[in-house]
Parts: C-alpha cells; structure tokens; sequence
C-alpha cells in the first residue's frame, strides 16, 4: 500500500462516494492511507475513523479534526415507472440538480439521471421557478420491476462527477468539501513523518458534519484532548459575492476568529503561520462556526478549540473548486503549529484571568 | 455600584473580559475558590466544600453586539450582529469600538436624500455602518482591524419610579444578583457561574454544568417584557414590578413542576412577590443545564427587563432587589433542611406496564398562586 501522493491522491478521494451516514468506502481507503503512514487506526460506533500518531503517551492531546462525509440524495419513494423520487441529506441546492448525473447505491451502483419537466412542455410561469427537489425525480432507464429488486426507500444517490484538473493547480470536483481538509490533514501527516511532535496528535475523519456536526461531538467525547483543531472548507471571493464573507483563493488557509475560537489558538496560529512564512487569511465569525469546531469547543468541560479553513468556489455543487497550493499551505501550517505545542502552552488556556 | 459597572462594561459574546475583570475583582474577597475553563465562564465557590446540596447558580456575562467585517476604502465599518439584534435599533445610535473603546457613531443616508419609497423600509443592517471619524480606509486601519467588537454605547442611569436604564442588562442585572448572593455567607457548597456565549446558542453553560454536576442548579436572567401600550397582553410576558418572574415552559426547557411549585411557595411564605414567566418564547441557559451529563434538576428565575437586546435596557430596581431576596430565602430554606433536596428531586415511578398496579397519583402540592394578581391569576 502507498502513501499520501499529494494531488493524485486527493484527486483519487474525490471520486469517493461518502454522503452523511454512509462513508464506510471513504473510510475504507483513508484507514489504509492512515497505516501506509504510520498510524494507529480506531474507528467509533458514529464511524469517526481516528488516526493516531505513534509514540509514547504523549501530552498534550491534540484531536485535529476534518469530516469525510459529503452531502447527497436518498431515496424517498419509486414512483411507478420505476422513477425515484428523493430528499435531501445535508444542504443540497435543488437547482443544481437538474440534469445532473448520479450514482444510485442499490444493491449495486447503479447510473442515474435528474430528470425534470422538459422545456416544451412547462408553462412560462414555471420556467421562472426554480427547482424544488418535491418536483425532481430520478431516472435509472429500467423497468419499475427490476427498480424495486434493485434499489429500496433509504438508498443513498451521490452525484457523479470525475474530478477535474484546471489550470494550474486549481482542482473541481464534487465533495471538495471537505475532502480538501482530509487532504491538508495527509500533507501534514507527510511533513510530521520526518519530525515528531511532543503533543499526541490523533486525526479523525469525522462523520455527518452535513447534517449537524454530529460525528466531531462524539469523537471529541472520546479523545478528551486537551485542545482541538477542525479544518474545513470555507468560501473563495467569486464575482458578485461580498468580500466580507469570502476569502482570497491562493491566499493561504483561512484562520478562524470569534467566540467559537480560543483567542490563544488564534494568536499562536496566527504567529506560526508568520513565523513559517506560510501566506495566510484572517475569517471572522460571530458565532458558533459551521464547522466540527461548533461542537468541539462544548464538549464534555469545553475544549480549547481552534479551525483552519481552504478557500473553495462554488461550494455544494459538484464543480467545488480549490487550489491544492492552499491545500498543502494549510497541512504546512497545521504541521509546525502542532510541533510547537507542549504542556505549559496548554496548561495556560483555561486561565482567563489576567486577559 | 455595581449593577452600573457592569452594565457599562463591555462583553460580547466570546469576548466577556471586563465583565469577568469586573466580577473577579468584586468577589475575590468572597471566594473559597474562583477559576475560569477553557471557555472563558468565571466559577466562584463559597460556603464549605461539601455538605449539603451543591447548587449552581448561573447568569450569563454576554450581551449582544456587533463585529466589524469590513472597513471601507471611505473609512466607514461594515458590521454583522454578535447574537440576535434587530436591526431596526441600530441606526443613529453611538457604539464603542473594540477594546480601546473607539467612540463611533452607526450612520445612514439622511431621510432628506431617501426617496419616498425608500423610507417605508427599515434599515437593514447593509445599509449601516459605523463612522469614527476616519478619513479614509487607511485611517481607519491604524484604530480598528476586522474582527474587533462593537458595544452600545449606552450609560446606566436610575429615572422614573425606581427604573433603570442601561445596556445589556441581559443579563449583567443576573451577574449583579448573583454577585450579591455570593457576598452572602451561607452553609451550603454553592457555586456562582457567570456563563459565556449564551446570546449565540447557549454554548457556555452546558460545558460549566458538566464541569459542576450540581444537585441543582438555578439560572438567573433579565427576560423579556412589553408591559407597554399597544401590546398584546399575550405578548407581555412579564410585567414590571411584580417581581422576580418564574419560568413554567420556554423554547429550550420544561420547568419541573415541583421545583416550580416549592420556589413559589417559598416566595409565598416569605411574601415576596413574584409572577410567572408568561411565554413560552425565548430561552436562556436552563436549555443547555438541564440536559448536562445524566440530567441536572434545573429552574430559572428572571428580572423583567424592557426593550430587551436594544441599546437601551430598563429595568426596574424593586424586581431587581426582590429576585436577591427570593434566590436568597431559597438557600435559606435548603441550608435550614438540606434533605429538601431528595424531595425535589425524586420523580415517581410509574407502575409497571401491564402489572395492573394503578401509577401513583400526580402530587399537586398545595401553594398560593402569584402574590399580585397577574392575568393568568
């Protein structure tokens, strides 16, 4: 088994089907980059796959976090005809789907179509009207009866989508979110296999953020670590959307502000990315971010937590785009800022008395 | 005085700090033992150790406010709200910005320059913008950088009969309650939490509640209340000067009946007055307490404030102190009979299904309703 190959592997992980609750194959192939690399492998009953540096038991623990799971469609009802009607999992724009090509993961996967109303047909009023996914169904071209001994209520459908190379090193795809933070999770992996860390670093690819940061609450429950980082996506400037909410893309990872993030976390981040000449971004927030951070933070007694963010375009749509420079920028930062952490810095955090 | 300091202080969400400074500085005298989390939430422990129940009482340092997120090539910033604002107060009120307290004022195009239609609309928040005197962008960078807060700028005052007027009294007028409680010498092991980051989803008090496991725990907010003309009398709430309000039901918590009861009770006895919480919108930290760990037996009591999340708060000064005494002659009753606490928080238990023994009828202790009559009474 080879390791983490940079922008082929990465490349190779968008092609994964994962939507929330179904991201045994994800998990598959990332357990066996996790050993190829090195590290101890466990996996929890949510299905947070966890990745553990070896080592003595070391001090701090450090639980990094980024989610495997992708949003996505599943089965509601076949209609007759043998057409598949659908809801969604997680945050899926219904009007990017029309005409979109899918996977429907039955007894086997099986090739699907969105179909819809065609153009000739429906009323001028209703060309106006965006798609509302009541309104879409799913088309798998085979008779009704060899539909229902295939696939079932509650099958997933994943959007098919072979990632794209654009210019440079921009990559398009689908599940860019958030694969592009288990990709940073790897370079980092790569640039710690030469040297070690003090802190106990556990990775976890955690399950169903689309649906709620649910998996990241569990694994934190599970580690106790002493502090936490969630890499995740987070929105490139495009045209026509307001640069107070966007990011530079090929500016470096994001660093993440607000109450969901430890002020210490923020300004040690921020120092190292500096000192390590790694170009980075300021995010701000003004409340509980929408990433495993949201959780994190509120576990258990509360947990020192900080989150790193990829500028990416288009997100939700299977055309997410991202540069892998900032990719390997944020597994840079992520790798020096880890080896920098030791007991005292940590001991430090709960005290918020002379701030 | 204190409820003025801290009403003045600064703490938004995630950045309570000179609340706490305040506290801490008041209550070092008091503390057995005071110590912050990772969160940021002050714990101040009085009385003994162990011994009796261990009660939590819990208000909430934040308020709401607002994070610059752009500052303008012109040298104006650009906000988005910290907590629920409704945008709709903003405009033409003055702010202090970040920790040096930068004065600033939240401007708008003036209603001369409006066209008619235009001046249907309220103001949304893009539209508004904080100006501190800046001439231009570069300016406006040596004082301020993105991410720095911004506050109300708002003094406390005393008018009226007994009122006061400040900010964020959601819930400093709690942390004042509780301040006092603490300088209270009691032979109970109490713990007094002031919380962080209950204005953006009650997030501090769940980790504090864990932390503590208390055998009960008691929340202290400012809630709200529209005792005012062309209110809907549904919509009230609360009403001023009735004193200390108690939560039956809100949107985040379902009150358990016999503590409800037994607080009344003992305000009944003592003939403080108080009125029930009348609304079951709104939450506060009871929400994320209650279902810490295995269950913690949680009630909440509130101060009626006015005009609620606005930077002009009201509060009357009668509720204020009547909300000390009752939370007062609550410990008073748990110090005289500790084993109150067993009786509080026993539930039966049911017969078993199918045993044919019929389940115990429900216990309807016998207590006076709200001292005034409110119109629910």
């Amino acid at each position: 088994m080879t390791g983490w190959r940079g922008v082929d592997s990465f490349l190779e992980l968008l092609t994964l089907e994962g939507p929330s609750g179904h991201e045994d194959a994800v998990a598959a192939r990332l357990a066996a980059w996790f050993r190829a690399e090195g590290l101890e492998v466990e996996r929890d009953a949510l299905g947070n796959l966890f990745g553990r540096l070896p080592g003595e038991a070391s001090s701090p623990v450090v639980l990094v976090t980024a989610h495997m799971d992708e949003i996505g469609l599943i089965i509601s009802d076949i209609e007759s005809g043998g057409f598949l009607r659908v809801a969604a999992i997680g945050g899926v724009d219904p009007r990017t789907l029309p005409s979109a090509e899918v996977t429907v993961h039955g007894r086997t996967a099986l090739a699907g179509v969105v179909g819809s109303k065609p153009p000739h047909l429906s009323t001028p009023g209703e060309r106006k009207q965006a798609a509302t996914l009541d309104h879409l169904f799913v088309d798998i071209g085979l008779p009704e009866a060899d539909v229902r001994r295939l696939v079932r209520p509650g099958d997933a459908i994943t959007i098919r989508r072979k990632p794209l190379r654009l210019l440079g090193e921009v990559v398009a795809g689908k599940s860019v979110d958030n694969r592009a933070s288990v990709a940073a999770l790897f370079e980092c992996i790569r640039d710690l296999a030469a040297r070690r860390p003090d802190a106990g670093v556990v990775f976890a690819a955690t399950v169903q953020e689309e649906v709620g940061v649910r998996g990241a609450g569990t694994a934190a429950y599970r580690i106790r670590p002493d502090l936490a980082i969630a890499v995740d996506v987070c929105h490139a400037r495009s045209p026509g959307v307001s640069d107070e909410r966007t990011l530079r893309m090929e500016g470096g990872p994001a660093v993440q502000f607000g109450p969901n993030i430890h002020p210490a976390l923020f300004r040690s981040l921020t120092e190292t990315a500096r000192a390590a000449g790694v170009p980075h971004q300021v995010l701000v927030g003004q409340g509980a971010t929408g990433t495993d951070a949201r959780i994190l933070q509120i576990t258990r007694e509360g947990v020192p937590t900080a989150a790193l963010g990829i500028p990416i375009r288009y997100m939700h749509t299977s055309v997410e785009t991202v540069n892998y420079d900032d990719i390997r920028r944020t597994g840079r930062l992520l790798a020096d800022w880890l080896l920098g952490l030791d007991r005292a810095f940590v001991e430090g955090l709960s005290c918020f008395f002379d701030v | 005085m204190l409820l003025r300091r801290l009403s003045e202080a600064a703490g938004p969400s995630g950045f309570e700090d000179e609340v706490r400074h305040v506290l801490i500085e008041e209550l070092r005298p008091f503390a057995r033992k005071m110590y912050t989390d990772a969160l940021g939430n002050l714990f101040v422990e009085t009385g003994p150790p162990h011994g009796g129940p261990r009660v939590m009482l819990a208000a909430h340092m934040d308020e709401v406010a607002l994070m610059v997120v752009r500052i303008d090539d012109e040298g104006t910033l650009r906000f988005r709200p910290i907590g629920g604002i409704d945008e709709r107060v903003l405009v033409s009120k003055p702010v202090r910005v970040g920790k040096d307290r930068i004065p600033g004022v939240i401007g708008s195009k003036a209603v001369h320059l409006q066209k008619p239609d235009e001046r249907k609309h309220p103001f949304t928040m893009d539209e508004l913008y904080i100006d501190i005197g800046a001439a231009d962008g570069e300016q406006a960078r040596e004082w301020v950088q993105i991410g720095d807060f911004a506050v109300f700028a708002t003094d406390y005052e005393e008018f009226g009969e007994r009122k006061a007027k400040g900010k964020a009294f959601d819930d400093r007028v709690g942390c004042a309650v509780l301040a006092e409680l603490a300088k209270r010498s009691f032979q109970l092991p109490l713990v007094f939490v002031f919380t962080v980051q209950e204005e953006i989803g009650l997030r501090g008090a769940g980790p504090a509640a864990f932390r503590i496991n208390p055998d009960l725990a008691l929340v202290v907010e400012g809630t709200l209340c529209f005792d005012v003309p062309d209110a809907r009398e549904e919509d009230a709430v609360t009403v001023q000067g009735r004193g200390p309000a108690l939560t039956l039901l809100d949107r985040m918590t379902i009150a358990p009946e016999k503590l409800v009861r037994w607080m009344a009770g003992v305000a009944g006895e003592r003939g403080i007055p108080y009125q029930w919480r009348r609304s079951g919108a709104g939450a506060n930290d009871a929400g994320a307490i209650h279902v810490a760990r295995r269950g913690i037996l949680t009630g909440a009591v509130s101060v009626p404030v006015r005009y609620i999340h606005s930077p002009v708060q009201v509060v009357d000064l009668a509720d204020y102190t009547n909300t000390i005494a009752l939370l007062e002659a609550i410990l008073r009753r748990l110090e005289e009979r500790p084993s109150l606490i067993d009786r509080l928080r026993k539930r039966e238990s049911p017969g078993a299904p199918g045993s044919g023994a019929p389940a115990p009828a429900r216990p309807r202790p016998d207590v006076p309703g709200p001292t005034e009559p409110g119109p629910d009474g």
